[in-house]
């Protein structure tokens, strides 16, 4: 682009401000979240024990891939589809660029000096999103699943609280997942005139029914996330005899 | 009524400093009413740029504590009045005089983009459009072109990059591309000329709108689909050149 005009204030220092509020708190926690989840997922998988209870099963660990030929956790073999998932969502991007990069830390603060080429060259992967999204789609079927296998005991029927547990995380991570901006296009962001091609009012009203999730798409990513830690937590407590999972029915 | 100071940045870029007035803050005061308190008791001379006083022109844009907004839709209650209040030009457009800035770059980048090129009119000489076809680009009308998103962008701001028309911009495209009546196709400019590629959506732009246009999640993550859908999507450029061989 042919721009005649110089940029006035030619980069402003790293972290200058004249903000006086607590700016910085926001990317602190942020940070804190992220690495905390990362930190303790990575572990997670790496256990390779503790991930079943009766008919409950870590999401962590779920589908449940055992083979001879893989010598390691099965955790590894399923978790890059929803690591690249959150990895590649425009709300987590915000969210590490933001308290990870710095690139900006928080708004009119002065950002990380760097060879700024922002999702361009090596961060073009992002454009992939959408095919996370795909898998992810499968893996709400999964989890639903899961949750739904997690009703049945050896005695029969019946909700433990990890059934409950269970179910929420199915929930909430298919709330994340619809939600989702790449969704929000392939349904019907990507037409210009609702009235003028085959079923437009069908893909009107499912634009319309992804905006109720897109709009908390932020609380829906960090709700799915600490649940599904949760649900881990949960479940690989009960299997180490830790804690009893109450029946509730 | 309380008696507050105001550090108001007085002066040109390299050569200005911050100066001090005293203000007399009354009940449902705005930043903008202090200013011509002090313009009108203490310093005539300072350089302000004003029109409607109701959020609505675009003019008074500064940056309040640090923050990107419009100085007459900032209640002085909203502010700490223990410590003084920091009135400065925005930092990102070129310098006039104390809190007056250039921004005729703007236009410029306007220019650049194709105006709407609207399909043939109908039998009886008529458009119709249905309100569920303009319903999303409505929200990018209400842009008063304050120019605080533009100023707050990290990309220009921090890093200088030059090939890049910012956060009012692709809301202006967004509401051409998205237009049910435009013909043209806009990405491939929108990629490499107005530069979406270097947002990385981190959001401020929509933090400081004053109209509240949600401008990265409704213009610019659609825009940079459309984008992605257009240029990096594997299967669809397979799809592409595949069925352009067959015909
Ligand atoms: S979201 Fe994009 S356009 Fe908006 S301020 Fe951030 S980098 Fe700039
Ligand atoms: S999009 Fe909002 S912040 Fe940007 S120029 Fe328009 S009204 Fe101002
Ligand atoms: S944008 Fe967040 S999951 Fe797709
Ligand atoms: S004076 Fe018109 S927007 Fe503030």
């Amino acid at each position: 682009m042919q721009n005649s005009f110089q940029i006035e204030n030619p980069n402003p220092s790293f972290l200058e401000t004249s903000r006086r509020d607590f700016w910085w708190i926001e990317p602190f926690f942020t940070a804190i979240g992220l690495l905390a989840f990362v930190i303790y997922s990575t572990w997670a998988a790496f256990q390779n024990e503790h991930y079943q209870w009766e008919s409950y099963l870590s999401p962590f660990y779920a589908p449940l891939l055992e083979y001879d030929w893989w010598p390691f956790s099965p955790a590894f073999l399923i978790l890059w589809a929803p690591a690249g998932f959150r990895l590649t969502c425009y709300y987590y991007r915000k969210a590490y660029y933001r308290s990870l990069f710095l690139t900006p830390s928080a708004c009119a603060v002065g950002g990380r000096p760097q060879n700024y080429r922002g999702e361009r060259f090596l961060l073009l992967f992002q454009n992939l999103h959408r095919y996370f999204l795909y898998i992810a789609l499968v893996f709400c079927v999964i989890l639903s699943y899961d949750a739904y296998i997690s009703f049945t005991f050896k005695d029969g029927l019946g909700i433990g609280v990890g059934t409950v547990i269970m179910t929420l995380n199915a929930v909430f991570l298919t709330a994340f997942t619809f939600g989702c901006n790449s969704l929000r296009h392939l349904v019907g962001g990507n037409v210009d005139c609702y009235s003028c091609v085959n079923f437009g009012h069908q893909r009107y009203q499912a634009w319309k029914f992804v905006n109720i999730f897109n709009m908390n798409h932020m609380m829906w990513a960090w709700i799915s996330l600490f649940w599904v830690g949760f649900t881990d937590l949960y479940i690989r407590l009960v299997s180490m005899g830790i804690i009893t999972d109450y029946r509730i029915l | 009524m309380s008696e507050t100071l105001f550090k108001i940045f007085r002066g040109e870029r390299a050569k200005g400093e911050l100066c001090g007035y005293s203000v007399e803050v009354t009940e449902g005061m705005v930043v903008l009413d202090a200013i011509n308190q002090i313009q009108a008791r203490h310093a005539n001379d300072l350089a302000v740029r004003w029109n409607c006083k109701a959020g609505k022109c675009g003019s008074c844009s500064a940056e309040v504590n640090g923050k990107p907004r419009l100085m007459c839709m900032t209640r002085m209650d909203e502010l700490p009045l223990d410590k003084p209040v920091i009135i400065e030009p925005m930092r990102r457009f070129p310098h006039i005089k104390d809190l007056v800035t250039d921004v005729s770059l703007n236009y410029e980048i306007n220019q650049q983009i194709r105006p709407l090129k609207p399909k043939p009119r109908e039998a009886d000489g008529t458009y119709r459009m249905q309100q569920k076809d303009i319903e999303r680009i409505q929200e990018f009308h209400k842009c008063i072109e304050c120019f605080l998103c533009q100023n707050v962008c990290h990309v220009t701001r921090d890093q200088q990059v030059q090939e890049f028309a910012g956060p009012r911009f692709f809301i202006r495209i967004a509401s051409l591309a998205m237009h049910p009546l435009d013909t043209l196709n806009r990405l491939k400019e929108l990629k490499d000329v107005f530069g979406i590629g270097y947002c990385n959506i981190t959001k401020c732009c929509t933090e400081v709108c004053p109209e509240d246009i949600a401008i990265t999640d409704n213009a610019i993550i659609p825009l940079k689909e459309r984008v992605a859908g257009a240029f990096y999507d594997p299967l669809a450029l397979l799809w592409r050149s595949l069925t352009s061989v067959s015909k």
